[in-house]
């Protein structure tokens, strides 16, 4: 059997390693201070569709919305080992919330063409919505099974393909059976994301979008539109090509994008300040913890 | 009241097996408040086989009505179906907020309710109230609207989230963060029955396996709470971090790592994407402190921390700090406690 999985994934600005200085001083987030970094919960979603591959056949379609440097993702993912790349960047797409990411996102799925399963991270960690997966899914009219610990099976009955797929629910687990096209998102529990193969970071690090062989070419602008055009199939043959989807190239309608085709706003930021009030250093010491121990029972903390 | 129909805050009734889920019963709490300050009604939507029987708890929780959508398909949840009974009665009537609680059902339903109906949605929000409204692009002032309040950036910052269109405005708001009120014995409400009408597309998804485990995780409610984390060092070591626990009469906790490192199962992580927990006293074992993990935990009533790095920011919350290695410490409380009782 042969399926195509798309999996969507997203550059993050890595939230567990602020330090100090990440925080600007009118409390908003400096992200420039913030090392980008693929979203850990995504690599659980690539990780879950290499296997598939591995088990089943499969070609593993990696695609992304972001700014130009999210390409470093995708060729990150190419080096995992993905089959196939795809940046989704337009400045239109700027501001986007959940919403309006899902509509990006499923154009994108539908742009592409026939796949069989889109999978994607549960959430992302600069904002933990959890929410563009299953809003994909009801804009693509899928199934869904979220916070998937792993595929058990996939049937072929004539032309149906049938998933059998575990999943958390609060207090344990449930497997169900779906037909597919489906959409699954992808906890960190699932797996342990395989690293990247040294003779596959040989094979794609040359891997460009247009953008960046135009960039490459930015001394000598490609005034001859045939040396592009050959410069690309060159690449594309060798599978080195990393497709560049503008809002116009998705056909999106234009107020479902990026700011405007964003209900919720952002009324206020502020910064956490960490308040510890009283604040008691106790040795380590048989005696400091028997009076410690002593005070937290008297208080009633301890009974 | 105005029309009973529309602009009244809904919250999403999360059942199983005819249990209303702590969540639920606490956004119907504060969902009654809300509703109380725009002068609407607070309504419960409530989907289920066989679960008429609940109507009178959500009732004297605070519901003025609960919409009730029964069938057999309803049983357990699942996400196509839901959205469509939820999202179809969203549209017929308009409610001005809903409600729901940011368990495994209700994100993985939110989501796709506000999809379907265009609308906004903000997750795991902790704190929410009602207020005036600025459109900065519109120039508009959008009176007594939601606002929505959660951590974001990895909880290093607290935003304020406004749904500035003309739609039902959607939130999902985590356990144990909103006070349960207590509930009026006898206070009656209204039951709305709404027709049930499912094609098979919509049932395409079939359940073929269920477990949950019975030995119902006591976390929540646990008044002295002893939790481990990646400093632990290993499963081995965790053992002493139960041991504690066992000895003071509490339950046991652990940080995302000490779960990722498989220590311990993810039913006793507490944090961000765990439980939140408001004990008494909260024993952090070897856990650093990260902002995902003090979400879940700084309302404790004390914080012990326990660490061999002075300078983790768990001792920034702590009101209690031991410097030190946990495997002489951990001994030398069980020790004294003992000793005392």
């Amino acid at each position: 059997m042969s399926l195509t999985i798309l999996v969507f994934a997203k550059q993050v600005p890595d939230t567990a390693n602020v330090t100090g200085k990440a925080m600007k001083d009118d409390g908003t987030v400096n992200r420039a201070a913030l090392p980008a970094i693929f979203n850990p919960e995504d690599l659980n979603g690539l990780e879950l569709a290499l296997d598939i591959k591995e088990r089943f056949g499969a070609k593993v379609v990696v695609m992304t919305m972001g700014p130009p440097a999210a390409t470093a993702i995708l060729r990150r993912a190419l080096y995992i080992g993905a089959d196939e790349a795809v940046l989704i960047t337009d400045r239109k797409f700027a501001g986007a919330d959940t919403l309006a990411t899902s509509y990006t996102l499923a154009c994108a799925a539908k742009k592409y063409g026939a796949f069989d399963l889109v999978i994607c991270g549960r959430q992302a960690i600069d904002g933990d919505t959890a929410q563009v997966g299953p809003q994909v899914a009801e804009k693509l009219a899928l199934p869904q099974a979220t916070y998937v610990e792993s595929v058990e099976d996939i049937k072929v009955l004539k032309t149906k393909k049938t998933l059998r797929v575990k999943s958390l629910i609060d207090g344990g687990h449930e497997v169900a059976e779906m037909p597919l096209p489906a959409l699954l998102t992808v906890a960190g529990s699932a797996n342990i994301p395989r690293p990247p193969g040294a003779r596959r970071v040989m094979q794609y690090k040359k891997a460009v979008t247009l953008s960046e062989l135009q960039k490459l070419h930015g001394d000598r602008d490609y005034e001859d539109a045939n040396q592009l055009a050959a410069d690309e199939e060159r690449l594309r043959k060798r599978d080195l090509w990393i497709h560049e989807w503008s809002a116009a190239d998705l056909g999106a309608d234009m107020r479902r994008i990026g700011l405007s085709g964003s209900p919720t706003k952002v009324k206020e930021i502020e910064s956490v300040v960490l308040t510890g009030g009283d604040y008691e250093d106790i040795p380590a010491t048989d005696e400091a913890i028997r009076g410690l121990v002593h005070d937290l029972i008297e208080d009633h903390i301890l009974s | 009241m105005t029309d009973s129909k529309r602009g009244n805050v809904w919250v999403f009734i999360e059942q199983e097996g005819g249990q209303i889920a702590d969540v639920s019963l606490e956004l119907v709490s504060k969902g009654r408040e809300l509703a109380k300050e725009l002068g609407v009604s607070t309504e419960g939507v409530l989907l289920g086989s066989d679960v008429s029987g609940l109507a009178k708890q959500l009732h004297e929780q605070g519901c003025d009505n609960v919409f009730l959508a029964e069938d057999n398909e309803l049983a357990l949840f699942s996400a196509v179906p839901y959205t469509k009974i939820v999202a179809g009665m969203a549209r017929d009537m308009n409610p001005d907020i809903i409600l729901f609680g940011a368990t495994r059902v209700g994100r993985s339903l939110a989501p796709r309710v506000a999809s379907e109906l265009q609308a906004g949605l903000t997750a795991d929000c902790t704190s929410l109230r009602i207020d005036d409204f600025e459109d900065k692009i519109t120039k508009k002032t959008l009176r007594n609207k939601l606002m929505q309040i959660r951590p974001a950036f990895g909880g290093n910052i607290i935003a304020t989230i406004v749904n500035s269109w003309d739609c039902p405005q959607m939130v999902t708001v985590r356990e144990g963060v909103m006070p349960l009120a207590d509930p009026v014995k006898g206070r009656q409400g209204d039951v709305t029955r709404i027709d049930v009408k499912l094609e098979p597309e919509d049932t395409v998804v079939k359940f073929v396996e269920r477990i949950r485990e019975t030995s119902e995780n006591s976390l929540k409610n646990a008044q002295v709470i002893v939790a481990g984390g990646y400093g632990v060092g290993g499963a081995e070591e965790f053992k002493l971090v139960v041991d504690l626990a066992d000895t003071l009469g509490g339950a046991v906790a652990a940080s995302r790592a000490a779960v990722d490192a498989g220590w311990i199962d993810h039913d006793h992580q507490v944090g961000q994407t765990g439980i939140t927990v408001r004990p008494r006293l909260y024993i952090a074992c070897g856990i650093s402190g990260s902002v995902q993990h003090r979400a879940g935990m700084s309302e404790s009533a004390k914080i012990l921390a326990i660490n061999s790095d002075p300078d983790a920011p768990i001792f920034s919350i702590a009101h209690y700090g031991i410097v030190g290695d946990l495997k002489t410490v951990i001994p030398k409380i069980i020790e004294a406690y003992k000793a005392r009782v």
